[in-house]
């Protein structure tokens, strides 16, 4: 089981404008999703005549069953210009992965207790409910970075890799590289307030 | 002394650091501060330097101001959450030290505690923000503090040979937005690249001290060049270490590199870092050899 809710709109309505892609998906099986929270924002959108699609898929997370699935509307993505999911944190660092383009998460993995879902990948999502992956180019800090460090790099990388593995890449030389890319490094300098250990 | 005044008379800054021993006798620790008394502004305490357990950096600090010292209270992320920092930092404020260093901290998996709980609850840019939040009467949390609020010179570190330097340069930026006041760097050995640096810092208008670790011997210059971030000892310097065996045993070698360097670098920041690591008997004679 894995609960997500929708976050605040004042963190994704930068992207609520024409050549919008929705990606919703629909689960893992036991998967709790805002859907009408969702619903909702859709009709809005509709009644403001703001031209977007939406795409359904579920297991975004499986990186390769998401590449392949996205191959037909490959010509759909690149003439978007904002790329908008509602998933948990796995999936939408898996689909800013590939895609080159401005992929916000629209929502929060909670954390609750057990053992949550199938990630078939290196992705992880610690559920921490506050999602950071919009500043950080679809790249999560607590997971990639060995301090879970939320306002950039400690000085310990060298040569691209962390301090306590010399086969580990530095996360957040990552999330940099991925920010420069995608034309938003200066997202960087958006001051990132101490996590809030009371969500979990 | 608060540092920003020197800075703002527009001095040479001179600090160098002391790390605490392992274990409860501060007597060699104090004793080393003396060799420095009067040719340093400012005493530098490291806050469990490499992840290695010792005596306390807040204690150290103010075994230093008892004794007419003034100490940089270095404060580490990787021990403390944010109920521990703040209230180091306000019994910091209460013992009389006037300047912080803040910083990440290495990971505990490089020190003598491998299997610690890694803390970093705040960073070194979050760390900044609630000691200015501290200093304007509040905690992290906007409960008012009892009294005057703590006063604070604050500074950061950054690596300015790092490659690439750009991460360096955003969460530099970052930190003097949140309030730093000066910054200390990692060992430099390279004065172009320091150049370079200090070139794309310019704009910021920030003191910059720039730190010299001494180099003891050829093995350490090699473990620096494979296991230190952001540093790099050129073959030049290498090689003066091997030529002379016997001068390089006795530290005469680093002492005229090191001293060499500060005369290099001193036209271009504000000040200098010394991190002798144990050596602190000779930094009076690099002092005098760099001609300050």
């Amino acid at each position: 089981m894995l609960i997500t809710e929708i976050k605040p709109k004042e963190e994704f309505d930068i992207v609520l404008k024409d050549n919008l892609i929705i990606i919703i998906c629909k689960g893992c099986k036991e998967i709790y999703l805002p859907v009408v929270d969702i619903n909702n924002l859709i009709n809005e959108l509709k009644e403001k005549k703001i031209k977007f699609d939406t795409i359904n898929v579920d297991y975004l997370c499986n990186h390769e069953y998401t590449k392949l699935r996205t191959i037909n509307l490959k010509e759909k993505i690149d003439n978007a210009d904002n790329i908008l999911v509602f998933s948990c944190g796995v999936g939408v660092q898996v689909v800013s992965s590939y895609i080159n383009k401005h992929v916000v998460a629209g929502c929060n993995t909670l954390y609750i207790h057990g053992f949550q879902g199938l990630t078939p990948f290196i992705i992880n999502c610690e559920q921490c409910g506050q999602c950071f992956l919009n500043y950080t180019g679809g790249l999560c800090p607590i997971t990639a970075c060995s301090k879970s460090l939320l306002n950039g790099p400690c000085g310990g990388a060298k040569n691209g890799k962390c301090e306590i593995d010399p086969e580990k890449e530095c996360g957040w030389e990552k999330i940099i590289d991925r920010l420069q890319k995608k034309n938003q490094i200066e997202l960087l300098q958006i001051y990132q307030n101490p996590r809030k250990y009371s969500l979990k | 002394m608060f540092l920003r005044d020197l800075f703002k008379q527009g001095k040479f800054v001179i600090t160098s650091e002391i790390g605490p021993p392992k274990g409860c006798e501060i007597e060699e620790t104090l004793k080393e501060a003396e060799m420095i008394r009067g040719k340093v502004d400012a005493i530098n305490v490291t806050d469990n330097q490499s992840s290695v357990m010792r005596f306390g950096s807040l204690a150290t600090c103010h075994l230093l101001i008892e004794k007419g010292f003034d100490p940089v209270f270095q404060v580490v992320c990787r021990d403390r959450n944010r109920i521990a920092l703040q209230s180091d930092i306000l019994s910091a404020a209460g013992l009389g030290i006037k300047n912080l260093l803040l910083l990440t901290g290495d990971h505990p998996l490089l020190g003598d505690h491998p299997d610690a709980k890694p803390v970093f609850d705040l960073d070194s840019v979050s760390l900044i923000h609630v000691v200015k939040q501290l200093e304007n009467g509040t905690d992290m949390m906007g409960n008012k503090l009892v009294g005057e609020p703590p006063k604070f010179c604050i500074g950061a570190v950054v690596s300015p040979c790092a490659e690439p330097l750009d991460p360096q340069l955003f969460k530099m930026e970052k930190k003097i937005k949140q309030g730093a006041e000066f910054f200390q760097t990692q060992a430099v050995y390279e004065p172009d690249k320091f150049a370079k640096f200090m070139d794309k810092v310019k704009s910021w208008n920030i003191p910059i001290l720039v730190g010299i670790v001494i180099l003891k011997s050829v093995g350490m210059a090699k473990y620096m060049n494979e296991k230190v971030a952001g540093v790099h000892v050129p073959d030049t310097l290498i090689e003066e270490l091997k030529k002379d065996k016997e001068k390089t045993k006795s530290g005469q070698t680093g002492v005229e590199i090191a001293a060499r360097l500060i005369k290099e670098l001193k036209p271009l920041c504000q000040g200098v870092h010394l991190m002798p690591l144990g050596w602190t008997d000779k930094v009076p004679e690099i002092l005098k050899l760099a001609e300050l």
